[in-house]
């Protein structure tokens, strides 16, 4: 194909916020994640565990609590006070109400699916119904005196386990009385701690409570009797998380020091009916605490401070050897943090909370494959563009000229002109920009910068012309009738006339923007679409789809250079398709053409991003 | 926990102070009455627990009284021994002693022993031993010399071994101690000269014997103060050969060992030795109770007033001087087992009566009952069971049938004829037959429940749980809790989770019912305060399956604040009635394994939670008491020693860790190039 300078970029200094909270839906499988941020994303887990939805974070919205409802309705609950329902159509909150009970701490949706409970600081536990549109408190449940930092209903939904400090109470859901106290050991290996904080229950439909707490205990409690059954003791540090799985034979803890334990139940002998819990598998796939664990019918999934999300498939429950099976991590979005201006070499960062721009260097050396070039000039640091307000950007765009940058919040959009002045830069924002462009999607600039487009959460279009300091607003196309699916990705034909747009779902919609109408729609495929371009020249649409599916044959119509003559057979077979594969790289977070024979790559190596977290507990390997 | 509970004076007269004032105490007939001869003329009866003389008998001015009074158990009189070879027999209703029945011997009486289920046994200076029936047949006969010139009777005690008594008597000549066994059952006579090991120097002061099954457990409290144990066995291999035996070292130092007088020792039961004398060489002399299996001291009582080097022990009372008065201190050791650690290690109580074996152990089964341990003896038995196996006595032939078709009290009749035949060889397995037969029965015709029969059978001391499966089950249907216990007593083979199944009934059976049932308390005869408390129902909420009784939080910490005193209240005041205790106890004693009764265990129901609670108490309080076994020793340190190898491998391991880290990092850093970088890619 030939030989290409590649500008490495390794200063894009992105810390993914670390995993709070985890929610797995069995009907559709899919998999809600709340960051610490805030920003919740939705994973489905049908499609290679592609990240379809998220939801941007905001500074005062800490989520501690998330979970699903009927109709695959997603609600979560934080230190604000607030429960939030999101909107997974229009991806916006649909509404958010305080609980009046302080901040919460747990969340739990009956086993029917039409009654929330959330457990909050002052000790109450408030039962919900959740109505068609909305949630209509029904009441309290008898107050406890400390926060209620976990809470599991009986598959009967008859009662319920709330987990405090210290203590474990059992609910009776129809007088909303305490039936039983169910006091935990503080002792921490002879030690008393000060507190014992429980961090996680679960009710079987056997009556058994399991909990995990801070003095690294999982136990077994008889609810009916109210007595310790079982105790494993697992981890020198807190046990932060549990979930169970639905035919309730197997359950899954996370540790603070970053273990996820598998535990089953399994008969005592062989041929006895007898069954007992027995920890079977320990985990080590995270480096800090394992806040959040889910449990899939054929995974263990668990995210937390190391920011990672793991998706562990359970070998016995996988029937086909494919991508399935695999051990999953996920540490970056799937979604683009970076666009790059070609013309001035430059690259726009988009962080939580602010924007990086950066020039990159040059080099007048030559080499061969492989050489690392002489700088005759280093990477610069141009701006670092701060967004008011505690919201989080949700994406931004750098004109290819340079010359524009533009961000979006959930309440406001900005543009930006920037002018150049030798080494200088002056920044002037462009003023009343219409309220129908907030809360974007995507934004893309045309390969002119003369033009940009803005795919808003409603699901409609916007073309705004760009002129020196100011804007028209050129049309919009409005989604079809009856869909209210966002879009979320864009691509613009390098001659400015096509515009390619795709939602999660339903197919990619193709634009012509001379005419300024719909041209054509590529119907939809089994899998979400991951990534869109259209080639200069042909004008061709490459549509990348979240399976994975292996590479094209020989008669595709990507171009296909001819292979090395010079090469064995073996070779010459091997590279005899369109895709060259290079390994070289760590996480790739960007990569597009400066120019013709010049590439910029933004890479991320995991171990910064680990090195930049607060350090792990320190745990021996060999213990003693 | 051995203790001795507090002290009372018996004799308000003083006795002449020293070993002159006292002869000895001696049991009567009755329980509760003793008889206290005093050195000079006067024997008194008293009844112990009213501190009273029931009555009292003097010899004649002139006359001395020179082997202490006993009780003849077979007819009620008592005999006395004056001026060494005149014998007085007399009962409580006789009052001059001048008056009573009067026979003088040929020889010069040593002691009388008499014990339960023997006639009195006469001992003579000279070694000779008679019955003393046999002597009253013959008075003037002529008595043997069995000791040489210089040997002197130091000690002597009687058992009953299989329902035979066996003599021990232990004599010194020149300061060397010879000890003679001598058995009724095969009239032997056997001789032992005590070895005394590397501890020449030290002159035997007091002697106390127990016996188990096969052996006499010889004590001996020496001059250097320590107590050393000698084992003699019952049975000799040789009767004829003059055999030693060699003493080994039980207990260090338990007196001072200058002490000169007031040391004596006596055994109280398996592991518990009474200890007579002065601690330190210079403290006041003390009655000192010591465990000798986990060598512990476990109470002591000082003697201000000083004593004699006497003591007596019966039932529950110790007997001895105290300054010039006979004094009584009730002793009790509260029955404790390790169950849980050891499994079952039942010891019977009282040495001289049947023991049961501890494990089935079915070599003993079979021989059980011969009394015979001699090789080639156990040859011929074996030869001949095989003959006597398939050919069942008559009698067994003519029981089975009876169970068949006839009523209750003719099966019983029958099985005493049964049970009155010489025992055979595979007596076990005859009497599983029987109990499978009756069981048949009942199974069949649901209101045939031959109880009687049963507890009979099962008394026989040779049943397991296998050789009668559903017995216990039938007993269990009937909740005939007496013979749960009983069984649980006896078998040392039953599944836990019928050992469940009787403790949920045991936990479960209503105090008045309990009230009517006949139970063996044995087990529990130390509670004598039983505190009558009835479970309370459960009500709202409740903390780990306790009453909290919190109706708010706004109390919750007063309530923590008070828990530690309620959970001391919990353990001290016991919450069954003692004959549930009794049952109780039963179960403790049985042998189970942790990992198969757990699974039962779940099923007790939660009202019966708190005496569960109670239980492990007791149970954890002898699990710490188990690593102080001197058996468990080297099961320790082989495990320290493990548990170092493992610490070491560890140690290595993590400092390997260390360094591969270092090795990674510097690998990284060559590998880390800088934060921006131009290169060259060729993609071919």
């Amino acid at each position: 194909m030939g030989e290409f300078k590649v500008h490495r970029v390794r200063f894009f200094n992105y810390v993914p916020s670390g995993i709070r909270c985890v929610a797995y839906n069995n009907q559709s499988n899919r998999l809600a994640v709340s960051r610490t941020d805030g920003t919740v994303e939705i994973y489905n887990l049908s499609a290679n565990y592609f990240q379809e939805k998220f939801f941007p974070g905001h500074e005062s919205r800490a989520t501690e609590a998330l979970c699903w409802a009927k109709g695959q309705r997603l609600f979560s609950g934080g230190l604000n006070g607030e429960i939030i329902e999101y909107d997974l159509q229009a991806l916006n909150i649909k509404y958010a109400m305080d609980a009046f009970g302080g901040p919460i701490w747990s969340m739990a949706v009956s086993p029917c699916g039409s009654q929330l409970l959330v457990g909050c600081e002052d000790g109450s536990v408030k039962l919900f119904q959740i109505t068609p549109d909305k949630i209509q408190f029904e009441r309290n449940f008898d107050r406890q005196k400390s926060r209620i930092l976990s809470l599991s209903w009986h598959p009967s939904g008859t009662h319920i386990a709330a987990g405090s400090i210290d203590y474990i109470s059992v609910f009776d859901v129809k007088s909303g009385s305490a039936v039983h106290k169910m006091l935990v050991d503080r002792q921490y290996m002879g030690v008393s701690k000060r507190k014992c904080i429980i961090w996680g229950v679960a009710f079987l439909s056997d009556g058994t409570v399991i909990s995990v707490d801070s003095a690294g205990k999982v136990q077994f409690w008889d609810s009916a009797t109210g007595t310790l059954v079982k105790n494993h003791l697992i981890a020198n540090a807190d046990v932060q998380s549990i979930a169970v799985s639905d035919q309730e034979d197997s359950f899954v803890v996370g540790t603070a020091e970053g273990t996820v334990f598998h535990f089953q139940l399994v008969s005592v002998t062989s041929n006895s009916s007898e069954k007992q819990w027995v920890r079977t598998k320990p985990f080590q796939h995270h480096t800090h605490d394992v806040r959040a664990v889910a449990h899939s019918p054929t995974a263990l999934i668990s995210g937390g401070t190391d920011t990672h999300l793991v998706i562990r498939p359970l070998m016995e429950k996988v029937e086909v050897k494919n991508y399935d099976a695999a051990l999953r991590k996920i540490t970056f979005p799937h979604r683009r943090l970076i666009s790059c201006s070609k013309k001035r070499h430059l690259l726009l960062f988009q962080f939580a909370h602010h924007l990086e721009l950066w020039r990159l260097g040059s080099t007048v050396a030559t080499g061969k494959n492989g050489d690392t070039l002489p700088l005759s000039k280093d990477a610069d640091h141009l701006l670092h563009l701060k967004t008011k307000g505690p919201e989080n950007i949700i994406c931004s765009c750098i004109s290819p000229c340079g010359s524009w940058i533009a961000y979006s919040t959930t309440s406001r959009f900005f543009l930006y002109r920037l002018n150049y002045e030798h080494d200088n830069i002056s920044l002037q924002r462009v003023s009343k920009m219409p309220a129908f462009l907030r809360s974007a999607l995507q934004i893309l600039f045309s390969e002119d910068s003369t033009k940009l487009f803005v795919a808003s959460n409603q699901g409609s279009l916007h073309i705004i012309r760009l002129l020196e300091g100011s804007f028209k607003h050129l049309h919009t196309f409005q989604p079809q009738s009856g869909t209210v699916e966002s879009m979320c990705l864009l691509a613009i034909s390098p001659d400015g006339n096509w515009l390619a747009a795709s939602g999660t779902s339903a197919g990619v919609h193709v634009y012509n923007i001379k005419h300024l109408k719909l041209h054509c729609t590529v119907p939809a495929y089994n899998f979400p679409v991951t990534a869109l371009a259209i080639a200069p020249n042909t004008n061709n649409l490459v549509i990348a789809h979240s399976d994975q599916q292996p590479l094209p044959n020989d008669k595709t119509l990507l171009y296909n250079p001819l292979p090395p003559t010079n090469e064995s057979d073996v070779i010459r077979r091997r590279t005899a398709h369109a895709f060259k594969i290079s390994k070289i790289y760590k996480p790739l977070l960007f990569m597009d053409l400066l120019d013709e024979r010049t590439l910029v790559a933004v890479e991320r190596p995991l171990d910064d991003i680990i090195a930049q977290l607060p350090p792990p507990i320190k745990k021996k390997k060999f213990g003693t | 926990m051995a203790a001795l509970e507090e002290e009372f004076t018996l004799s308000t007269v003083p006795l002449g102070a020293g070993p002159n004032g006292l002869l000895g105490v001696e049991q009567s007939d009755k329980t509760d009455q003793f008889l206290v001869t005093h050195g000079g003329r006067t024997v008194i009866l008293y009844k112990v627990s009213d501190q009273k003389p029931l009555g009292s008998w003097s010899v004649k001015q002139g006359q001395i009284i020179t082997c202490p009074a006993v009780c003849n158990f077979q007819t009620g009189e008592f005999i006395v021994v004056h001026d060494n070879k005149v014998l007085r027999i007399w009962n409580t209703e006789d009052v001059n002693l001048d008056k009573v029945f009067k026979a003088t011997l040929s020889a010069e009486i040593y002691r009388i022993h008499s014990i339960q289920g023997t006639e009195p046994l006469v001992l003579f200076k000279e070694g000779a031993v008679r019955g003393l029936e046999a002597l009253l047949a013959e008075p003037q006969q002529k008595i043997e010399t069995v000791l040489s010139d210089d040997e002197v009777i130091k000690w002597t005690k009687v058992f009953m071994v299989f329902r035979h008594p066996v003599l021990i008597f232990i004599t010194e000549k020149h300061g060397n101690h010879f000890a003679y066994i001598q058995t009724f059952s095969s009239r032997t006579l056997s001789k032992y000269t005590l070895f005394h090991g590397q501890e020449e120097k030290s002159v035997i002061q007091n002697f106390t014997a127990s016996v188990d099954r096969k052996f006499i457990s010889l004590m001996s409290l020496s001059s250097d103060g320590c107590v050393y144990e000698t084992s003699i066995p019952i049975h000799p291999r040789d009767p004829d050969e003059n055999q030693r035996v060699v003493r080994s070292l039980l207990l260090k130092t338990v007196v001072a060992g200058n002490a000169r007088s007031g040391v004596a020792l006596t055994v109280l039961d398996q592991d518990h030795v009474a200890v007579l004398g002065p601690p330190l060489p210079a403290s006041k002399e003390c009655l000192s109770i010591w465990n000798t299996k986990f060598q512990t001291l476990q109470t002591s009582r000082e003697l201000p007033q000083g004593t004699s080097g006497q003591l007596w022990y019966f039932g529950e009372n110790l007997f001895m001087l105290h300054g010039k008065f006979l004094t009584v201190i009730p002793y009790k050791c509260e029955v404790s087992s390790l169950a849980g650690a050891l499994g079952k290690l039942k010891h019977s109580q009282d040495p001289g009566t049947h023991t049961v074996p501890h494990f089935v152990n079915w070599e003993t089964s079979r021989g059980y009952g011969f009394g015979s341990q001699n090789s080639e003896q156990s040859k011929r038995i074996l030869r001949r069971r095989k003959i006597e196996v398939n050919v069942p006595p008559p009698a067994f032939e003519q029981l089975l049938s009876t169970i068949k078709k006839d009523s209750e009290k003719d099966i019983e009749v029958e099985l005493c004829k049964f049970l009155a035949v010489k025992r055979t060889p595979d007596f076990h397995t005859i009497v599983g037959d029987i109990v499978l037969e009756l069981l048949g029965r009942h199974t069949t015709e649901p209101s045939f429940y031959p109880r009687n029969s049963l507890m009979q059978l099962i008394q026989t001391h040779v049943l397991s749980y296998s050789l009668c499966p559903g017995l216990m089950e039938a007993a269990l249907e009937k909740t005939d809790v007496q013979m749960l216990q009983l069984c649980l007593q006896q078998f040392p083979d039953i599944p836990e989770s019928i050992t469940c199944a009787c403790l949920k009934l045991f936990l479960s059976i209503s105090d008045d019912s309990l009230q009517e049932t006949e139970i063996n308390m044995e087990s529990v005869s130390d509670c004598s305060d039983p505190v009558q408390e009835k479970m309370d129902e459960q009500t709202e909420i409740l903390q780990n399956g306790f009453n909290a009784d919190e109706q708010n939080c706004d109390s919750c910490d007063r309530k923590l604040n008070q828990k530690p005193q309620d959970a001391a209240e919990e353990t001290t005041s016991c919450p069954v009635v003692p004959k549930r205790a009794a049952l109780l106890n039963a179960i403790l004693h049985s042998a189970y394994s942790e990992m198969f009764l757990l699974p039962h265990l779940k099923d007790i129901p939660a009202q019966h939670v708190t005496i569960m609670d109670w239980i492990c108490l007791l149970l954890d309080a002898n699990f710490t008491v188990v690593v102080m076994i001197p058996e468990a020793k080297r099961l320790l340190l082989s495990l320290y020693k493990f548990v170092k190898s493992q610490i070491c491998i560890c140690s290595e391991l993590n400092k390997i860790e260390v360094s591969f880290r270092e090795l990674q990092k510097l690998n990284q850093e060559k590998n880390n190039r800088e934060l921006y970088s131009i290169e060259v890619l060729e993609l071919f």
